[in-house]
C-alpha cells in the first residue's frame, strides 16, 4: 500500500461540505452570555470619561467591564512573542484605558443574554474621548510636530534593524555598469478569513479548570501566552481547543484581546461566554498584513549579473506590536534578498514604525512576498533597461544545481534547488518564445499585452530552534507528533500542528499509513486540542509537512522499532533480522516471508503483554518532537500573460502558469490547491486589494464594497506544473507549499503589467494595479495608439 | 452584525401594506431586503417597523401588450435576466438584471427596492432612464404614473411620498429597427455599476433615427445625454460618427461622484469610451431587428 504522491480526497471534506464542520461559532453551552465589544471610532484620543450606568440598566444586560476592571483584576498587557535588538515595545492593553491607538481599538465589552442585546447595549455606553491628530504614514512618523502613540516609543519607532554585508554592497554598487534605482510600495492588505475570529470560554468552578474555544492557528502557544502573560490561569488548568477553523492567513497566529476577555467574564459572571466577530470589526481587529515603503537599488554588470541589492524599508507595524509583528520584516524580509540568485553585495535595513492604524503582523508570505516583490521588481526593470529577456537576466544569475547547500550573504543557507529546470518546464509548458514573439506582434498592432515572470523562493518552516532564539524569537518552532497504536491496531494520530484548511487530516494519514503499512482509513487525525494532544507550535509559515510531518515519521520509526523486537521475540530471531513491509503491513524474518507476523497481532500483543521480551514495555504510544535543522526552501517559476484595455486601463489576466518546486509531494491535489489558492491571494494583491486609511486614520476600505477580494471568476483557468527537487534534510523531503503561490504571483503579474505599458515608457506604478491608475498613467504619458518604442523581446 | 429592534407586519394584501404604511411611524417596505437588511445590520438604518410585502401576490408578475410589457415591483432580478417576454419585447432590461450583483442577489432582489432605494451605482435606473419607463405608484389616494427621468431625484431620493408602493414598472415593446445595449465597468469588491451606459438606437433607412443614451455611476442619479441623440440623429451610424457623437458625453456629467476606486475624472473618461461602446452594439443590434 502506498498512499504518498496520491491525490487521496480529503477525508475532512464530507463534513465540510454537509455543511457539519464544527466550528467556535456553532458551539452553544447552557446560560451562554453573548459579548460585544466596545471600539474606539478615533484612530488616536484620549478617553476621558466612561458612563455605563445605561448599558448595565439595558434589560437582558448581564454586565458591562472596561479596561480598567480589567487592569484592576490584575490581568496582564498582550505580549509581543519576537524582541529584535533594542526594541522598544508598547504597552498593549486588552482594553484601552488611557487612550485610543487605532479604529477599531476595544475600550469596554458587554455581556447580555443575546447578542442583539448585547449590541444595543453598546449603543448605551457613553464614552468621552478628546481627538487627537492621528499618524499614519509609515515613512514620517519621526517628522516634527508628529504626535506621540506611545509615551514610551520615542519618534514613533519600535525597532531599526539590518542585516547582510555593507563593505560588500558598497563595492558593489561603486563597481556596477548599471544600477536600478526604484521606489515603491507594498500596499497594506486586510487578511478576510472565511470564518471571522471568534472564542467561547467556560469556566468549571468546583475544578478550577478553564476550557477556551478559539479560532487559533496554534492553540498551544496561546495556551502559553494565555498562562503566563494575559488571563493567568495555570496551563495545567487551561484548555484551548480550535476546533474546525475556517482558514486564517496568519491572521489567526495571534494572541487577541477577546480570548482574554471572553474566559475572564465567563469566571467573572460564573457563565459560558461567547464571543464573535462580525465581519465589520474583522477589518478593524484582525492584524493585517504588507504594508512597506521601500527605497532599493539594483546594482549590475552589463551583461545582467546582479552584483549588489541596497535597500531601506519602513515597514508600518501599526498601533501595537501585535505577536510575531517584529519578525515579519526583519529575519523573514531582508534574509530572502539574495532570491534565487548569486549576487553577494546585499544589504538592508528596516525601520519599525508605529501607526494609528491596525496592527500589521504575518500575513500568507509573510515579509517573503515583500522580499520576492521587491527583488523580482528590481531584475524586471533592470532586464527592460540592459535589453535582455526576463528570463534570461534570471538565468545568468542562478545558483547552480551543484552549489547546495548555498549560503547565501543574508544568513540563510537554502537546502537544495534546480532553478533552471525550474525554468525549462514553465518556459516549455507556457511556449514562452511563442507568447514573446505573439506579444511583439500585439504590440505592432497598438495593443498592450504584457508577460511577467517571476523566479521565487521562500524560507518555510522556520527552524532551527536556537536561531530562533537568537534571532528574537520567545519560543522555539519545532514539531510535536504522536502515533497511538491502539489494542486493535487502529491508530490516532496527535499532531500539534493545526489545519484550518490546509487539510491534515488527509495528509498527516498518508504519511503514517505508508510508515507503518496500513489502511488509511485505520488512522484518526487529531489537532487542536490541548487537552488531547502535546505542546506543539501550530501551522503558519508552510511548516506543517516539513516539521509536523517529521515528527510523525519519528514516531512512526518508534513504532516500528518496538513491533520489530515483539516480532523477533514470537518469531524466535535476532531483533536485527526482522524486516517491517511497509507494503503488506507485516513484520517478518529477512528472507523467510512467510515468517510473518501482522501489523495488528503485534499491536495486540503489545497491549496483553502476554509474551514480550525481556525488559520491553506494555503498549505502544510513541510521542516525538522534532526541530529541524533548517528551513526548507521552496521555490517557483511563474509566467502569465495580461492584456490591457488601451481605452480604460483594465487588466485582464490571459494566462497563468505555475511551475513550483516544493521537493517531495505529499498529496498532488492538494499541494496544487495550495498553489492555485495562492496564486488568486497574490494576484488579489497585484490587482485590487488594499487597506486605505484616510489622514484623519478611518480605514476607508472596511467593507466587501470597498475592499476587492478576488472571485472565481477573475481568472483563467491556472497552468500548474512542478518538479521535485527533495530537501535533504527532513526524512520526507518536503518542502513548503503553502505560501509560494502567493509570493510569487503578486510580482509575476506586477510586472506583466508593467512589462505590457513600457512601450509607452512607463517604468513602475504601485500596487493594486486598479484601471483608473492605469488609465491616468497612460493618459499622463500621452495617446497609446502612437507609441512604438524600441523594445528587446520576442523578434 | 445585529439589527436594532423593530416590529414586523406581514400583510396579506397591498392595501394592508398601504394602509400599515401610513399607520405606522418610521416604516419601511421589506422585499427582497438586499439593501435594506445590510443597512440594517450595519445599523445605518434602524426602522421601527418593517412591513413585509415579499409575499404579497399579484405583484411579481411580467405581462407584455402590443406596445409595453408592465413589470409587477416585487419581480426579482432573475425573472426578468430570464423572462422569455422580456427578452423579446425589451432584451436592453434582461440584459442589465443579468448584471446586477451575483445569481443570491438576483434570486432575491427586486425591481421595485431597488428603483427606490435610487442607489447611484445601481443598473436599472440608467435603463430605466434610456427606455423612458414610467412607474406606478399607488398610495392610500389610488394610483398615479411618474415617468423615470421625473422619479429619481438624488442620491438615494425620489418621488415616491410616504406612504407610498411602487407597484409596477411599465416599458416599452422594442420595435423593428431598435436594438439596446447596456454594459457597465463593474467595481470589483460590490460588483455595483462604477459607471453604466444604456444605449437604445432606432435606425430608418440605415440612418440613426433616434439615440436614447443614459449614463449612470458617474454622477448621483442618472442622465439622459440628449446631445448624442442630436449629434446622430439623420447620420448614418459609423464608427467616426459614432466617436464623434461621444465626444459630447463629458461636458454632461457635472460634478462626477468620485471615491478611492474611480475619480471623477475616471468615471467621465468611462462614460465617453462606454458610450461608444453600447452605442456600436446597440447599432449592431438593431440593425438585426429588421
Amino acid at each position: 500500500m502506498s498512499y504518498i504522491g496520491k491525490s487521496v480526497k480529503r477525508v475532512e471534506d464530507p463534513r465540510f461540505i454537509q455543511g457539519q464542520g464544527r466550528y467556535v461559532g456553532n458551539i452553544h453551552l447552557p446560560g451562554m452570555v453573548y459579548l460585544a465589544i466596545k471600539r474606539s471610532p478615533y484612530a488616536h484620543a484620549v478617553i476621558k470619561k466612561f458612563r455605563t450606568k445605561k448599558a448595565e440598566a439595558h434589560p437582558g444586560v448581564v454586565a458591562v467591564f472596561t479596561g480598567a476592571d480589567l487592569v484592576e483584576a490584575g490581568l496582564g498587557a498582550m505580549p509581543c512573542g519576537w524582541n529584535v535588538p533594542d526594541q522598544k515595545t508598547p504597552i498593549r492593553q486588552i482594553l484601552a484605558t488611557d487612550k485610543a491607538r487605532h479604529v477599531g481599538d476595544g475600550i469596554a465589552v458587554v455581556a447580555a443574554e443575546d447578542p442583539y442585546t448585547a449590541v444595543d447595549a453598546l449603543e448605551l455606553i457613553e464614552v468621552d474621548y478628546e481627538p487627537l491628530d492621528a499618524v499614519i504614514d509609515a515613512r514620517k512618523t519621526t517628522d516634527v510636530g508628529m504626535p506621540l502613540i506611545h509615551d514610551d516609543v520615542p519618534e514613533n519607532t519600535s525597532y531599526e534593524w539590518s542585516l547582510g554585508d555593507k563593505d560588500a554592497c558598497d563595492e558593489a554598487f561603486a563597481a556596477a555598469d548599471h544600477i536600478v534605482d526604484l521606489e515603491l510600495t507594498n500596499q497594506r492588505l486586510i487578511p478576510n478569513a472565511m470564518e471571522p475570529r471568534a472564542c467561547v470560554a467556560q469556566w468549571s468552578g468546583p475544578t478550577e479548570e478553564m476550557t477556551v474555544w478559539t479560532t487559533s492557528q496554534n492553540p498551544q502557544p496561546i495556551r502559553l501566552l494565555l498562562s503566563a502573560f494575559t488571563l493567568f490561569i495555570p496551563e495545567n488548568r487551561l484548555r484551548v481547543i480550535s476546533p474546525d477553523v475556517g482558514g486564517g492567513f496568519g491572521s489567526k497566529i495571534f494572541h487577541y484581546p477577546e480570548e482574554v476577555i471572553t474566559p475572564w467574564v465567563a469566571r467573572k459572571i460564573n457563565r459560558p461566554a461567547k464571543w464573535v466577530a462580525t465581519r465589520s470589526e474583522s477589518s478593524v481587529t484582525d492584524s493585517q498584513g504588507r504594508d512597506h515603503v521601500t527605497v532599493a537599488r539594483m546594482a549590475l554588470k552589463k551583461d545582467g549579473e546582479i552584483t549588489g541589492v541596497h535597500v531601506t524599508t519602513w515597514a508600518n507595524m501599526g498601533a501595537y506590536l501585535s505577536t510575531f509583528a517584529p519578525l515579519i520584516p526583519t529575519a523573514f524580509y531582508i534574509t530572502l534578498f539574495a532570491g534565487l540568485y548569486k549576487a553577494k553585495g546585499i544589504w538592508g535595513e528596516v525601520y519599525g514604525t508605529l501607526t494609528n492604524t491596525v496592527p500589521v503582523d504575518a500575513y500568507r508570505g509573510a515579509g517573503r512576498p515583500e522580499a520576492s516583490y521587491l527583488i523580482e521588481r528590481l531584475i524586471d526593470v533592470a532586464a527592460h533597461e540592459l535589453g535582455i529577456d526576463s528570463v534570461e537576466i534570471r538565468r545568468r544569475n542562478f545558483i547552480g544545481k551543484d552549489e547546495f547547500p548555498y549560503q547565501t550573504p543574508v544568513a540563510l543557507q537554502y537546502d537544495s534547488g534546480d532553478y533552471h529546470r525550474l525554468f525549462d518546464k514553465a518556459t516549455s509548458m507556457a511556449g514562452y518564445e511563442q507568447m514573446r514573439a505573439e506579444q511583439g506582434q500585439a504590440r505592432n498592432d497598438g495593443r498592450l499585452v504584457g508577460i511577467g515572470v517571476s523566479g521565487c523562493i521562500e524560507a518555510s518552516g522556520p527552524a532551527p530552534s536556537a536561531v530562533a532564539g537568537a534571532l528574537g524569537s520567545a519560543v522555539g518552532f519545532w514539531e510535536s507528533g504522536v502515533v497511538r497504536v491502539h489494542p486493535s491496531g487502529k491508530v490516532t494520530v496527535l499532531t500539534g500542528s493545526h489545519s484550518h484548511g490546509q487539510g491534515h487530516e488527509t495528509t498527516f494519514a498518508q504519511i503514517v499509513a505508508d510508515q507503518l503499512g496500513i489502511d488509511l482509513g485505520d488512522i484518526e487525525v487529531v489537532h487542536g486540542d490541548t487537552g488531547r494532544v502535546p505542546f506543539g507550535m501550530g501551522t503558519y509559515g508552510s511548516r506543517s509537512a516539513a516539521v509536523g510531518g517529521s515528527a510523525l515519521v519519528m514516531s512512526t520509526e518508534k513504532v516500528k522499532t518496538k513491533l520489530m523486537k515483539i516480532a523477533a521475540h514470537q518469531l524466535e530471531a535476532a531483533d536485527e533480522d526482522m524486516v517491517y513491509d511497509t507494503e503488506k503491513g507485516v513484520v517478518h524474518v529477512k528472507g523467510s516471508p512467510e515468517r510473518a507476523k501482522p501489523f495488528a497481532e503485534l499491536a495486540f500483543a503489545a497491549y496483553s503483554a502476554h509474551n514480550l521480551p525481556a525488559g520491553l514495555e506494555p503498549g505502544l504510544d510513541e510521542t516525538s518532537f522534532y526541530d529541524p535543522s533548517n528551513f526548507t526552501f521552496p521555490n517557483s517559476a511563474h509566467i502569465c500573460q495580461v492584456e490591457i484595455d488601451t481605452e480604460t486601463g483594465e487588466v485582464e489576466l490571459q494566462r497563468y502558469i505555475a511551475v513550483d518546486d516544493v521537493g517531495n509531494v505529499i498529496n498532488p491535489m492538494l499541494v496544487e490547491a495550495q498553489i492555485q489558492g495562492g496564486i488568486a491571494q497574490g494576484v488579489g494583491q497585484a490587482l485590487w486589494e488594499q487597506g486605505v486609511y484616510d489622514e484623519s486614520g478611518q480605514l476607508v476600505t472596511a467593507s466587501m464594497m470597498e475592499y476587492a477580494l478576488p472571485r472565481a471568476d477573475f481568472f483563467p483557468p491556472f497552468e500548474i506544473g512542478r518538479t521535485e527537487t527533495p530537501s535533504p534534510h527532513n526524512p520526507l523531503g518536503v518542502k513548503g507549499a503553502g505560501e509560494m503561490g502567493t509570493i510569487a504571483s503578486t510580482v509575476a503579474v506586477a510586472n506583466a503589467v508593467m512589462d505590457a505599458l513600457a512601450p509607452l515608457g512607463i517604468r513602475h506604478l504601485d500596487m493594486p494595479l486598479t484601471p483608473d491608475k492605469i488609465w491616468s498613467a497612460i493618459s499622463s504619458v500621452g495617446a497609446a495608439s502612437t507609441a512604438k518604442v524600441e523594445y528587446f523581446g520576442g523578434d | 452584525m445585529y439589527p436594532a429592534q423593530f416590529d414586523y407586519y406581514r400583510p396579506k394584501s397591498l392595501k394592508e401594506a398601504i394602509s400599515l404604511l401610513k399607520k405606522k411611524k418610521d416604516a419601511k417596505l421589506l422585499a427582497g431586503g438586499h439593501s435594506l437588511i445590510p443597512a440594517m445590520k450595519l445599523r445605518v438604518s434602524s426602522p421601527a417597523t418593517l412591513i413585509d410585502i415579499g409575499r404579497i401576490k399579484g405583484l411579481e408578475g411580467i405581462k407584455a401588450s402590443k406596445t409595453s410589457v408592465k413589470i409587477g415591483g416585487l419581480a426579482t432580478h432573475a425573472a426578468i435576466e430570464s423572462s422569455p417576454e422580456l427578452r423579446s419585447a425589451c432584451p436592453i432590461l434582461a440584459e442589465a438584471a443579468g448584471h446586477i450583483g451575483d445569481i443570491q442577489v438576483r434570486n432575491r432582489g427586486t425591481i421595485g427596492g431597488s428603483l427606490v432605494h435610487a442607489d447611484p451605482a445601481a443598473d436599472y435606473p440608467t435603463v430605466m432612464l434610456a427606455l423612458e419607463a414610467s412607474f406606478t405608484l399607488t398610495g392610500v389616494k389610488g394610483k398615479r404614473k411618474v415617468a423615470a427621468d421625473a422619479f429619481f431625484v438624488d442620491l438615494f431620493e425620489t418621488a415616491l411620498k410616504p406612504g407610498e408602493v411602487l407597484t409596477d414598472v411599465n416599458v416599452p415593446v422594442m420595435r423593428a429597427g431598435q436594438g439596446g445595449c447596456y454594459i457597465k465597468h463593474r467595481h470589483p469588491a460590490s460588483s455595483y455599476a462604477v459607471v453604466g451606459v444604456a444605449a437604445i438606437v432606432t435606425l430608418a433607412d440605415g440612418a440613426v433615427d433616434a439615440v436614447q443614451l443614459a449614463v449612470g455611476g458617474a454622477t448621483p442619479n442618472p442622465v439622459l445625454i440628449k446631445t448624442v441623440h442630436h449629434a446622430l440623429v439623420g447620420q448614418k451610424p459609423t464608427p467616426a460618427a459614432i466617436a464623434s457623437a461621444c465626444e459630447n458625453v463629458a461636458e454632461a456629467i457635472e460634478d462626477p461622484l468620485g471615491d478611492l476606486y474611480a475619480s471623477g475624472e475616471y468615471r467621465t473618461h468611462l462614460a465617453t469610451v462606454l458610450s461608444r461602446r453600447a452605442l456600436t452594439e446597440a447599432v449592431k443590434r438593431a440593425k438585426k431587428q429588421k
